[in-house]
């Protein structure tokens, strides 16, 4: 950002600074992330917007009544909401530079996350299992994208995220890891919000229809 | 061995899908090949493949970078323009029952190959290498935000471009049309290569300029010098900062889009198809989302770099800047909200093409704005015409052309009548020639002295301009009148002999357009002989007003000794009337970003997993995507990326260009 300029003591306007201006490392990191992720939830609009065109076209296939248990996307979803709590857990104790407990709450994460993978890939498995498969109908092709397309970034979230326990438990702390613990901590967050619009627009208001 | 072994190693990859059977191609492949390993000999002989890897390959300076994409985008520029010539020769010849000299099959590739080579490996490279270039200077800045991002992105353009070039010689292209419009583009009616050839070079070089995209952004925001306000920008980094925003917000558009057909071919979903319920005109739609905002960005640099020549060659501070911001922020929004006219004729009724219509008409205002600030920035100026101030003015009459038949096409009713005619065909590449590619060159002859430290000739600077101009105009304006007259594009053969004339008047404009290429690559070589005549020590031959002109030409690899600060809209300009004097003493050692090999490993697994996916060789595309997760992390493993260049470095070169002044003085 621009800092303010005064002029000189002797009226001379100042033309170049004398010392070397200060950009430290990973200065443009956040705003880079922050656009990052606005690029990713455009993906993710187009492909609601997708599903939202094609979510009705059945092809004389099974609809989202016959196929989605809310029962196990409600447990799905509340495995995603915990984790998001302890990724904030893991943030905290960041901030108070206890590596062990930090360490502790990502792994707890991690768990969470690896549980919501394992829901959601049973749910896929017999939903194709009954003949519900991509191919079926649009609607079914759309509804494995954008569901899969989430499931994907919450696969590559997690390798980021063993990824920086390793980084962590080598290097510690250091503001590096912290500013990369901050983009992986707003990276899974997003994938909350995400979900939550999965969770209401494909799931719920799929089962009203 | 087994069919099987050979189709696991190979995939549907064989010897016959080797063009053999068509002698263009093997004639072309035979030249590319001498070519090529004469320039890899030349090369080899001459050692200099340590220093390209170390200096140029692996670099992060934001100006080498910049330096490489303008030269994909010249080398690009030979291959999409032999296409073009190919395509006028074959309809001046194929009329009076002939059928020229290529067959359907082969045809359609060239239009397809065109379009796609001229916007995304010509167009792009081009407009991304001057903002590479000329933005960090531009701003003050050392380098961009994520100098690694940088080299990376570009070499995912290069792996883009690579994979294209590919098709030539290793099975086909599309046979699309350069969108590759479903259900042509569905694995039933184009089962062969080619789309998947376009699909994954675009995906590939979309990543590159999504995150390139990203990295201006964050360059411009954040690493503008001290005084530099949002409202002290040069008009040229406000087009870049807008454009680079087109990128972010409509690249992630044409990669699902491109997913979701992928998706189609290889698994057999129903997103584009006609039946279980998909939408072809849905694939439409949202490529079309993204290709509306495609056009602007890479129109609005151009006018930026329009700006700063006129402004500059007019000696005069540019007229109405305010307006000029607001009109180019008024152009980003609006494209975004005239998609549709893209396809009127899908019958979306008279209420949503009106929306449209009007919309489309109205982005013709901020445009508008924009001409009449150039001519009054122009008007009681000191007018020097030196080369980029004839590209500018070039550019101004024939884009206002371009601009009113666009107007035309904006009207649906009219629209229905033109769409998908030579008329439209006229139209874009008036405002595309008229507009990027005379600004590209425009921007090139202004910042060529600046880059290498020489002007460019002008002799065949200007020979190249009059071929370029006259021969646009021989080649498009008869276009126009075909299409009026009711011929649609694409065609390859045509039973009216009375339309023979115009396609014999075009192909002889895009004969003198071939000059005009030629005449630049003569510019080139004559003005690297005649260097030391052509040479600039002062660092400013233009007498220009922004800060990229303030340090040595070319800039060393910090840009700037000392950050500047700044006071006014044309800060260099300011600084020299007010008796700046370049400091000499008090050097420190500078922070600089070190070079790295990972953004072109990454790049090249990236094409090999791409060239895996296009020929269902499943083994490399799964190699090459875990080779690239691995090198991508190992990467991340490397804590230590910069270094400083030592003060005494510094003195030395800034002690070398005090003596260039000082002798350019005496």
């Amino acid at each position: 950002m621009t800092i303010a300029v005064k002029p000189t003591q002797t009226g001379e306007p100042l033309f170049y600074l004398a010392d070397e201006h200060p950009h430290p490392e990973g200065y443009s990191t956040s705003l880079g992330f922050w656009i990052y992720l606005m690029s990713d939830c455009l993906i993710f609009a187009i492909l609601f917007a997708t599903f939202g065109v094609l979510g009705g076209n059945y092809a004389a296939g099974p609809a989202p009544k016959d196929l989605f248990d809310l029962s196990l996307v409600a447990v799905n979803t509340s495995m995603l909401l915990l984790s998001s709590i302890t990724y904030g857990f893991a943030m905290l104790t960041m901030q108070q530079n206890r590596i062990g407990q930090t360490q502790m709450w990502l792994a707890i994460t991690g768990l969470f996350g690896a549980a919501f993978i394992g829901i959601e890939l049973t749910e896929f498995a017999h939903m194709i299992h009954e003949g519900a498969t991509p191919q079926r109908s649009a609607f079914l092709s759309a509804f494995f994208t954008l569901v899969g397309t989430h499931g994907l970034h919450v696969t590559c979230g997690l390798i980021w995220l063993v990824t920086l326990m390793v980084q962590v438990w080598k290097f510690g702390l250091i503001e590096a890891n912290r500013r990369r613990l901050m983009c992986l901590s707003m990276f899974w967050h997003f994938l909350d919000v995400v979900w939550i619009g999965v969770f209401t627009f494909v799931y719920l208001l799929g089962v009203l229809r | 061995m087994s069919p099987d072994l050979i189709k696991l190693i190979f995939g549907r990859l064989s010897i016959e899908s080797l063009p053999l059977h068509e002698p263009i191609v093997v004639g072309t492949f035979v030249v590319v090949a001498l070519g090529g390993i004469t320039l890899l000999g030349g090369l080899t002989y001459f050692r200099v493949w340590g220093y390209l890897w170390r200096e140029w390959f692996t670099t992060v300076d934001h100006k080498r970078i910049g330096i490489m994409y303008m030269i994909l985008g010249i080398v690009m520029l030979l291959r999409g323009f032999a296409d073009a010539l190919m395509m006028r020769g074959q309809q001046m010849l194929a009329f009076n029952g002939s059928e020229g000299y290529l067959n359907a099959h082969h045809y359609d590739q060239v239009f397809t190959a065109h379009g796609v080579i001229m916007i995304f490996f010509v167009a792009m490279p081009l407009v991304t290498g001057l903002m590479n270039y000329v933005v960090p200077l531009q701003i003050g800045a050392r380098d961009v935000s994520f100098p690694f991002l940088n080299n990376f992105s570009f070499w995912m353009t290069v792996g883009g471009a690579v994979l294209v070039m590919a098709s030539l010689f290793i099975g086909e292209f599309a046979r699309t049309g350069w969108l590759a419009y479903p259900p042509l583009s569905n694995i039933g009616y184009s089962p062969d290569v080619g789309v998947d050839y376009y699909i994954w070079a675009l995906q590939v070089a979309g990543v590159g300029t999504t995150l390139s995209g990203i990295n201006l952004i964050c360059t411009i925001v954040k690493l503008r010098a001290p005084g530099m306000t949002m409202m002290r920008m040069p008009v040229f980094t406000w087009t870049s900062l807008c454009t680079n925003v087109l990128i972010v917000a409509s690249f992630p558009v044409l990669t699902v889009v491109l997913a979701l057909l992928s998706l189609d071919r290889y698994v057999g979903t129903n997103f584009f198809t006609n039946d279980f319920g998909g939408s072809p005109m849905m694939y439409v739609n949202l490529i079309w989302i993204w290709g509306h905002p495609e056009v602007y960005i890479l129109v609005l640099p151009a006018f930026g770099i329009f700006s700063e020549v006129t402004s500059t060659f007019s000696g005069k501070r540019l007229f109405g800047y305010t307006s000029m911001v607001y009109a180019t922020v008024v152009i980003t929004i609006l494209s975004y909200l005239v998609w549709l006219h893209h396809f009127f004729t899908m019958g979306s009724g008279a209420s949503v093409n009106s929306f449209f219509g009007i919309t489309t008409m109205i982005i013709s205002i901020p445009t508008g704005a924009k001409m009449f600030n150039w001519l009054f920035t122009m008007y009681r100026g000191r007018i020097r015409f030196e080369l980029p101030m004839m590209w500018t003015i070039a550019f101004m009459l024939t884009f206002v052309i371009g601009g009113m038949t666009g107007v035309l096409l904006a009207v649906p009713p009219a629209d229905f009548v033109l769409h998908n005619s030579l008329f439209l065909i006229a139209h874009f590449h008036n405002v595309i020639i008229g507009g990027v590619v005379f600004g590209a060159f425009a921007g090139i002859t202004y910042w060529f002295p600046k880059a290498f430290g020489f002007k460019l000739d002008p002799f065949w600077g200007k020979m190249s301009f009059w071929f370029w101009v006259t021969g646009f105009y021989l080649a498009f304006m008869p276009l126009y009148v075909l299409g009026l007259m009711g011929v649609t594009r694409r065609l390859r053969v045509f039973d009216d002999p009375s339309l023979q004339i115009w396609f014999v008047i075009a192909a002889i404009g895009a004969g003198l357009v071939f000059l005009g290429i030629l005449s630049m690559l003569m510019q080139f070589a004559v003005s690297f002989l005649k260097r030391e005549q052509l040479k600039d020590v002062t660092g400013d031959p233009w007498d220009a007003r922004t800060l990229e002109w303030a340090t040595s030409s070319p800039p060393p690899a910090y840009n700037f000794a000392f950050t500047p600060v700044v006071h006014d809209n044309d800060a260099w300009w300011d600084m020299k009337k007010r008796g700046y004097q370049r400091p000499l003493t008090g050097f420190k050692p500078i922070h600089m970003p070190s070079n790295t090999g990972t953004g072109i490993i990454l790049a090249g697994f990236a094409t090999a997993m791409g060239f895996g996916l296009i020929w269902y060789i499943w083994w490399l595309a799964a190699a090459s995507f875990i080779a690239m997760l691995a090198v991508g992390i190992g990467h991340t493993f490397n804590y230590h990326r910069d270094f400083n260049i030592p003060a005494d470095e510094v003195v030395r070169t800034e002690d070398a260009r005090t003596q260039l002044l000082a002798g350019a003085k005496s």
